[in-house]
């Protein structure tokens, strides 16, 4: 084989299945996570039945998707019906391939040089945006193919909250972008080591909206208005079953897995172990930088993400859902004009400090 | 950082590799699933009530409101990146310049606002 086709499609080919991989088997752990915490929070007993601790749990769950019928009610559009939850999938994963897991240095493997991301490119957060938001698509077509009342008011429900979030989701971003003057997930993190500063602390505004938009943008508790159970039985995904509403729901924790990433990116210095430059503390590393400088990055990235992944459980577990209209409101009146706001902030402020 | 189309090769092999996940796993469950027809479970779901009417009826037209706001918003958003990557370097001007740019755009917002485009119910 060639140097170029390996460097250029099997490396990349093989990162992809790992980091593939290792996002499904969270996704089926996440479940459990969640329901666990769940439980812990409302002092009541969580899946312990099937393995230890019910830790085989999620891959009962998983045979039980595959090997339940799927049924295509006989009004739906049978194209749509099939094609949306593959939509609504395919954006949730291909995000994944701009996350940087670690950083720092590359892991030589076979003599071919292999970085621990899949891709940085130059524009990496408004390629992200862009994935990401595709999502909703096969939200509505979901909704619409099922030719339902409930799936299409919940679908309609969907579409208006997310692309009323995708506006401060996007907006919140910017002030990272001007502290760290690249769109490149890996330029921003550097940026972060270079400046000595998680950028949580000078956008604590702009974290704060985008974390909230996010909750919104991957419809999760207190926003998952789109399927809520008290009013619109399970909102888009009603007439669903089988293994079309598993990849809906893959689809769903691998949004939130891919939010709490670009958090992590963005506001808490990504791969960074706490204080970088303080060399007192580099027993954080665990000795594993001698081995390869960017081993510890993995430890302290998946650290961070879980962490906000916990936020997320916990607000799941602490507040009722909002109605329509306040979540709407929420958006429109606060979201947008603090977002704008934290733009000129940030901007006023850093032409202030440059003097 | 290589400006060449080669750093987007692992974005669309993960692309492809994203299409091919969930259409394997359909075919798969294809395969291994049981499929019982009855006339009952093929009915729209409202309930366990007989169907009434058809579902695609008129909907509230704040929906369509949303979604041209969102429009203006957004592209709005997409501007600022490229001023926001480079605002080191721009300086006061840019700061200037990007207050009279949403500027524009909080006079469109408060236009909406006192037209009551934003209120829901």
């Amino acid at each position: 084989m060639s140097d170029a086709l390996i460097r250029n499609f099997i490396i990349p080919l093989v990162q992809v299945l790992v980091v593939l991989g290792v996002a499904a088997g969270a996704v089926a752990y996440m479940t459990l996570v969640e329901r666990k915490i769940l439980a812990f929070m409302q002092l009541r007993l969580s899946p312990r039945r099937v393995g230890p601790h019910g830790l085989l749990q999620p891959i009962a769950d998983g045979i039980k998707l595959l090997l339940k019928e799927d049924i295509t009610p006989a009004r739906a559009d049978r194209a749509l019906f099939t094609l949306a939850p593959i939509i609504t999938v395919i954006p949730a994963f291909t995000a994944l391939a701009l996350i940087p897991f670690s950083g720092g240095g590359s892991f030589n493997i076979f003599g071919y040089p292999v970085s621990p991301w899949i891709a940085d490119v130059n524009v990496g957060v408004v390629f992200l945006l862009a994935i990401s938001s595709l999502g909703v698509y096969g939200i509505m077509l979901g909704g619409w193919a099922s030719n339902s009342k409930y799936p299409l008011l919940g679908s309609l429900r969907s579409a208006a909250q997310m692309v009323s979030y995708e506006v401060p989701f996007g907006f919140s971003i910017i002030g990272v972008l001007m502290l760290s003057g690249t769109a490149s997930m890996v330029g921003i993190v550097e940026a972060q080591q270079k400046a000595h500063l998680w950028y949580f602390v000078p956008q604590i505004l702009g974290l704060f909206i985008f974390f909230v938009s996010g909750v919104a943008e991957t419809n999760r508790l207190p926003f998952d208005l789109p399927e809520a159970e008290a009013e619109l039985v399970a909102g888009f995904h009603t007439e669903y079953s089988g293994m079309k509403f598993a990849l809906y729901m893959l689809a769903e924790y691998t949004s939130m897995i891919v939010v709490a990433c670009i958090v992590t990116t963005l506001f808490f210095g990504g791969w960074l172990r706490p204080f970088p430059s303080v060399s007192a503390l580099a027993w954080l590393n665990f000795g594993l930088d001698k081995l390869n400088p960017a081993l510890p990055g993995f430890f302290w990235f998946f650290l961070k993400t879980f962490l906000v992944l916990f936020v997320y459980l916990w607000l799941r577990g602490t507040f009722p859902r909002y109605r329509y209209d306040q979540l709407m409101k929420l958006g429109w009146y606060w979201m947008i004009p603090l977002a704008i706001a934290n733009v000129i902030l940030t901007g006023g402020v850093l032409l202030l400090l440059r003097r | 950082m290589p400006v060449s189309g080669v750093s987007y090769l692992p974005i669309l092999i993960f692309l492809a590799v994203a299409i091919l996940f969930p259409v394997v796993s359909l075919l798969l469950a294809r395969v291994v699933r049981p499929s019982n027809y009855s006339r009952a479970k093929m009915d729209p779901y409202e309930c366990g009530v007989e169907t009434q009417g058809e579902p695609r009826q008129r909907y509230s037209i704040h929906y369509y409101v949303i979604a041209v706001l969102f429009v203006v918003f957004d592209v709005e958003t997409i501007f600022l990146f490229p001023w926001a990557v480079k605002y080191r370097a721009l300086g006061l001007f840019g700061f200037v310049e990007m207050l009279v740019f949403l500027a524009i755009l909080v006079i469109g917002y408060l236009y909406a606002w006192k037209k009551g485009a934003l209120e829901w119910v």
